[in-house]
């Protein structure tokens, strides 16, 4: 990854509101044809750091530079090479799908062909239908659509499937990787943990406007985070061991027990157990609402 | 030239919309219409306006309402129109989302501007038919009547969009928006001679009505459809078109600057 230029490049980065730090000292890079996955509770942070990326708002201190480009002067030419999809957005529901982003395209230079991503979001149906008559999930799909019409070098996706149905959530993934393989850089923020871990391959945990983690998808929250669980019953109690060699374990109990052992599970921690152990380790009082 | 371009991609795209809210195009396009219908009706009875003592000559009430109506229609287009539009655009993060993309500001205006040209010369068509066929008003005959009507009209509709857009920053959330529109251009429509008869105000009234643009489009338009007899009841005895035109630009002047001050895709850092 070092041998790649970093395309988003935060040092330090602080923004406060009447005093209080809600960014504070956050320092990370993505690199280009990466992906990179902000974690972190609500009001950690993700979204204004996100924002202050994306030109939305102002920084108190510390520098950002986004596609070689300070984003506090970002001009026309600088954000036709982003896509943006915020949390929320609105747009007036008395147009189709098809003549929503067909008036967008134009913004763009380099536009994707408007029918390929109806389709890539799997709106193919209702291509004709007025936005006001849309679902929820639907909608946000149309937000997703915006996003990727100006085929932009750098996509930021926040919070991007919350209202999707797990089949949605699937085609959604599948849209992101073919736009990884196409070489878009990605910062995506989101609440699920197995959409951080299949699709990112970097993530950092955010909390209290600080960040306390980050690293490749893999070794977030360290090797022994990763330790794996040996959970079984004896005599009605459900007892847990975590090892690094759970085969051996197993296999004694096996011999113990002289035969299957009841309840018995080998798993690895994932992504989202890594997480609430990095949330609940660094929960300290100031952080509670 | 890309700017010009996606400004007139803005305007179909604006129009489109436009004309697909049902409410709105209802209560901004035919509002003046409906007004002119109510005035022309509750007073078909009345006299005449303006006849010679032995009765002769004069105008309906429908004639005497028509310069008035036609120069609501062309604030509510701009200032109502624009003014709750765009607040609302600002509040359900429309604007937040064109503020990510590349379109240029300017090109957002044009959108705007000119989607309200073009529905508020509709609109003042469809008036000015109503006015000529449903009440038998004599519509002017002379060219340069109608030099005057189209000078008055597009400057007072230009005008009208640029305050539309600076007070639309007024509104702190979308849903406040017409709380915030509606009082003040129904007030400027009170004291500007659109419901009430200009020259019968107070004096003092007509002083504060002549600081804001809508007293002048009024007057404007007074001097385009209302016969020449009328004049002498101006203030100053003259439709002063001189100063009708130096109020309107100084109002756009101050337009474009609380524009180029106070429009922001987002209100930042709240």
């Amino acid at each position: 990854m070092t041998s790649t230029t970093a395309l988003v490049q935060v040092r330090e980065l602080e923004k406060s509101y009447g005093g209080v730090n809600v960014v504070d000292g956050v320092s990370f890079d993505i690199h280009e044809g990466e992906t990179f996955a902000l974690l972190g509770p609500n009001g950690a942070g993700k979204s204004t750091t996100i924002e202050i990326l994306e030109g939305y708002r102002d920084r108190s201190g510390g520098d950002v530079s986004v596609l070689g480009v300070d984003p506090h002067h970002g001009g026309l030419d600088w954000k036709a090479q982003l896509g943006i999809v915020l949390q929320s957005t609105g747009e007036s529901g008395n147009v189709t799908v098809h003549e929503l982003l067909t008036h967008f395209a134009n913004y763009y230079p380099h536009p994707r062909k408007v029918g390929e991503v109806i389709e890539a979001v799997g709106l193919g149906e209702k291509a004709k239908t007025r936005i006001g008559k849309l679902s929820g999930g639907q909608r946000r799909r149309v937000d997703v659509a915006l996003g990727i019409i100006g085929r932009p070098r750098l996509l930021f996706l926040d919070e991007p499937t919350t209202g999707f149905d797990p089949e949605a959530r699937h085609q959604f993934w599948g849209l992101i990787n073919q736009l990884k393989d196409e070489g878009t850089t990605i910062l995506l923020t989101t609440h699920y943990l197995d959409e951080a871990a299949t699709l990112a391959d970097r993530a950092g945990v955010i909390m209290g406007g600080k960040l306390v983690d980050i690293g490749t998808v893999d070794e977030i929250g360290g090797d022994n985070a990763r330790i794996p669980l040996v959970r079984w019953r004896q005599a009605g109690v459900v007892r847990e061991v975590r090892t690094q060699e759970p085969a051996a374990l197993a296999a004694r109990l096996f011999a113990e027990s002289g035969g299957e052992v009841d309840g018995l599970e080998i798993t690895r921690p994932s992504l989202e157990d890594i997480y609430l152990q990095l949330v609940g380790s660094n929960a300290t009082p100031e952080d509670q609402p | 030239m890309r700017t010009l371009a996606l400004g007139a991609s803005r305007i179909r795209y604006e129009l489109r919309i436009y004309f697909r809210q049902g409410d709105s195009v209802f209560f901004t396009f035919l509002f003046p219409i409906l007004m002119l219908s109510v005035f022309a009706v509750a007073f078909s009875t009345s006299p005449k306006l303006g006849a010679a003592p032995d009765g002769s000559g004069g105008i309906t009430f429908a004639a005497f309402y028509l310069p008035g109506m036609v120069a609501a229609g062309m604030l509510l287009s701009g200032v109502q129109n624009l003014g709750v539009d765009i607040a609302g655009e600002k509040g359900d993060g429309t604007l937040k989302r064109l503020g990510g993309t590349p379109l240029p500001v300017f090109s957002y205006f044009m959108g705007k501007i000119g989607m309200v040209l073009v529905s508020s010369v509709l609109q003042v068509i469809l008036l000015m038919l109503v006015a000529r066929f449903a009440f038998d008003v004599a519509l002017p005959t002379e060219a340069g009547k109608w030099l005057t009507f189209a000078w008055v009209f597009l400057f007072g509709v230009i005008t009208s969009c640029v305050l539309g857009i600076a007070l639309s920053a007024l509104p702190r959330t979308g849903k406040s928006a017409t709380a915030v529109v509606i009082p003040i251009v129904l007030l400027l429509q009170f004291i500007s001679g659109v419901y009430l008869n200009f020259a019968q105000l107070p004096g003092w009234l007509q002083n504060v009505a002549s600081i804001f643009p809508l007293k002048w489009m009024a007057q404007g338009m007074r001097s385009v459809f209302l016969p020449a007899s009328f004049e002498s009841a101006e203030p100053g005895g003259a439709w002063n078109l001189g100063l009708v035109a130096l109020v309107m630009g100084l109002w756009l002047v101050v337009g474009l600057v609380l524009c180029k001050m106070t429009f922001r895709w987002i209100r930042k850092d709240t």
